[in-house]
């Protein structure tokens, strides 16, 4: 065992978590539904080190040396698949990536007999990207590999979840503040709500850590359903702004729009444009995020996203790195026998 | 030498209630019911009901073994089949296929390819032996075509069984607009398409006198309507599986794609509804919707599998539970089984009655069972109820007086 290894183990504080893999029991990371509050913060608390570790100039761990990732995109990204690649390298991990949307899927190949020549190759962990909510279930449940889910279709996408909460806990830490969750904040997510995965892992992750959510969008963008789970629905962005602590912009998800939504960008902007006469309704200080890729002039003017002290965009893709890291390493750690995670999950 | 068949210590079924006694059948039809003299051979149905043969409205697949062990004698099949039915010769063939243990009813596509637009040869279809027309697994979205069928098909005096599901609102959903389908970010479509469906094709069965038929109804909304046109005298009547009165879409959780039916499942109120309904007479028809698929349909994301269920094995024990829950009497629910079905499709069958073809079923509607995917009867093994436990089987069945080996 390397010493890398023993030093992630310990690196979290004992006797804030329950005893080696009791603290993270899960083989897969498919979705924020399934983890538990202190799960999340224990995820969080893991990144912090690798953090700390990418922002050295020898940006490396042997955490993870002899293991193979296989980054398996049904669905074309840039940024996840980069992020997830980096932080697979910087643990040592050999990385390989399959860009299925151009592969044997497309000669007819189902998805099952993709998973299983997948499994056959001896991958240690398999990241996963798919456009069909659900997809990535079913292949973890025909591999005997950690599955970590990048993002299925308009389900799921955990581990931006996971990025944001470690993006905005740090920008709080920053400006002084101490808790270790969001308790008593207000948390406005605005867009394309209906067709974004990236909207459903934050309601789930921002409320299991204390936050209320607000949704705003135009009715066609907006779910059915939504206070069912606990989120408050708008139509009026400024009204959804009103004290709101931070401001969650989406995308216009037009690659998963069939028929029209919205009349025009331009129309669009002028209801849920986020511009900075508009962020004054908001409370003082307000954070603003976005996910990316970001459209400037639609959802989000530049002056906005490009604000020093408010907007942290850039600090959330940069946690990227360091919790796909964290989640490369919890997940691999029965694989790795690490002293207290060698059993069956 | 005539074929005859005797039963005796039956619990007979008949259309007013259940009655000790036996039942006496010639030539392939019921001659004596009640008190039957004894004879040689006769077959001793030791207390158990005797029932008619389910007659199984709207199936996707001829699949003998699972309609036998469903109690299934008589099936109506949908045209959706590779050939599509619409064709009078196709027709012809289908109508053959099942005997002479299971006899099939072919309702021919109201359209050309199913497509929605020109009409199919349905008069000629139906002198090759449909015994009425459908819409397929979809409506027919252009309603002046629709106007037209329901005119052509009161005067040739068959029954349009029509799929109400509005195509613009419904678009490629998977589930019903809720909850469970944000939760699982499923496309989904909110359960107006049915009654908006249900809406037009009520409106213009009642402009041209058709007799309609909504293979399924499956909304608090639609079912209000079917309500209301019964009530107006529009010639109307209303299906539903045992899924939709079973199952919630929470039945959907983790992605199971045993339970993508079309229409998808519904909300906990709608399904109470649907019971609701069953229980005053507003639905007509219980039928499996049997469409078996293998993994090649289901093993696949929950909105990339196929819709459908493999339902002739559980149709009967699913259905009696209404009569456990005494939502429905034994002879009600027969009526919906059976007899109901007999009137749509003009069949002189459905019921226990001298004169009537001597379909059978001895039935056990306490025997328990399980529900098993893996040891089904039918081509697959895609039922939503897979792993429940169930009570009611089939114990014996005969189709024109003759046994079917089980």
């Amino acid at each position: 065992m390397t010493s890398s290894q023993t030093s992630s183990a310990r690196s979290i504080v004992s006797g804030r978590y329950p005893a080696g893999q009791l603290a993270f029991p899960h083989r897969d990371l498919l979705g924020i539904a399934q983890l538990e509050r202190h799960e999340i913060l224990y995820l969080l608390e893991s990144a912090e080190q690798w953090v700390d570790l990418n922002r050295q100039s020898a940006k490396h761990s042997d955490a993870l040396a002899g293991l193979t990732v296989i980054n398996a995109f049904f669905e074309n990204s840039t940024r996840t698949l980069l992020s997830f690649e980096i932080a697979g390298k910087r643990l040592g991990a050999d990385v390989v990536n399959m860009h299925a949307a151009q592969s044997s899927v497309k000669k007819g190949e189902t998805l099952i007999d993709t998973a299983i020549t997948l499994n056959a190759m001896r991958a240690d962990a398999i990241v996963i990207r798919h456009g069909s909510s659900g997809a990535v279930d079913l292949i973890a449940s025909k591999v005997d590999c950690p599955v970590l889910n990048a993002g299925d279709g308009q389900h799921e996408h955990p581990t931006q979840a996971l990025l944001d909460a470690l993006a905005l806990r740090n920008a709080l830490r920053q400006r002084g503040e101490t808790g270790e969750d969001f308790t008593g904040m207000t948390v406005t997510i605005c867009g394309d709500i209906l067709h974004s995965r990236v909207a459903r892992s934050n309601i789930l992750c921002l409320q299991a850590l204390g936050a209320s959510v607000r949704l705003c969008a135009p009715p066609a963008l907006m779910p059915a359903g939504v206070e069912a789970i606990g989120a408050e629905p708008f139509t009026d962005f400024d009204a959804a702004l009103s004290g709101s602590d931070v401001v969650m912009m989406l995308r216009l998800q037009t690659e998963r729009m069939e028929g029209q939504f919205i009349p025009s960008a331009r129309e669009y902007h002028h209801l849920y444009g986020l511009t900075k006469d508009r962020l004054e309704s908001a409370a003082p200080d307000a954070l603003v995020m976005h996910p990316g890729p970001m459209n400037r002039g639609v959802e989000i003017d530049s002056d906005v996203a490009d604000m020093l002290d408010r907007s942290i965009i850039t600090a959330q893709v940069e946690m990227g790195v360091a919790i796909r890291m964290a989640a490369l390493d919890i997940l691999t750690r029965r694989r790795r026998k690490v002293a207290g995670w060698e059993d069956e999950a | 030498m005539s074929a005859s068949l005797t039963i005796n210590n039956a619990k007979l079924l008949t259309a007013t209630g259940i009655e000790t006694g036996g039942l006496r059948a010639e030539n392939g039809v019921i001659t004596d019911i009640g008190d039957v003299a004894k004879a040689d051979g006769a077959i001793d149905a030791k207390g158990q009901l005797l029932a008619p043969g389910l007659i199984d409205f709207g199936v996707f697949a001829i699949d003998k073994p699972a309609f036998h062990f469903g109690g299934i004698t008589r099936a109506a099949l949908m045209p959706d089949q590779s050939p599509i039915l619409d064709y009078p010769a196709r027709v012809n063939y289908i109508a053959k296929s099942g005997k002479p243990d299971l006899w099939v009813h072919p309702l021919a596509a109201a359209t050309a390819g199913l497509s929605g637009r020109e009409l199919a040869e349905i008069a000629l279809m139906r002198d090759a032996g449909a015994r009425g027309v459908a819409t397929g697994r979809q409506w027919i979205a252009d309603s002046g075509t629709m106007l037209r069928l329901l005119q052509y098909a009161a005067m040739l005096d068959l029954v349009v069984v029509s799929h109400a599901e509005d195509s613009g609102i419904a678009g490629d959903a998977v589930a019903t607009a809720g909850e469970m389908a944000t939760r699982l970010g499923l496309p989904s479509a909110p359960s107006e398409a049915e009654s908006l469906a249900i809406a037009r094709d009520i409106a213009l069965a009642e402009m041209t006198g058709a007799r309609l038929h909504l293979r399924q109804v499956t909304t608090a909304a639609g079912l209000q309507l079917v309500r209301e046109a019964k009530s107006r005298g529009v010639n109307v009547t209303a299906g539903v599986t045992p899924a939709h009165f079973m199952l919630s879409d929470l039945a959907t959780a983790e992605f199971r794609t045993f339970a993508r039916l079309s229409p998808p499942l519904r909300s906990e109120a709608d399904r109470q509804a649907v019971i609701a309904a069953i229980g005053e007479g507003v639905i007509d028809v219980i039928a499996s919707g049997h469409d078996p698929r293998g993994p090649e349909d289901k093993r696949l994301p929950f909105a990339d599998a196929e819709a459908g269920m493999a339902g002739a094995e559980t149709l009967l024990a699913m259905s009696l539970t209404l009569v456990r829950d005494k939502v429905l009497a034994m002879e009600e629910l027969f009526q919906l089984l059976a007899g109901n079905p007999a009137k749509l499709l003009g069949v002189n069958a459905g019921v226990l009655a001298v004169g009537a073809e001597a379909d059978l079923a001895v039935i056990d509607p306490e025997k328990p069972w399980v529900v098993d995917s893996r040891k089904m009867a039918a081509t697959a093994g895609n039922t939503p109820f897979d792993g429940g436990p169930t009570q009611g089987r089939v114990t014996a069945l005969y189709k024109g007086g003759k046994a079917i080996a089980s």
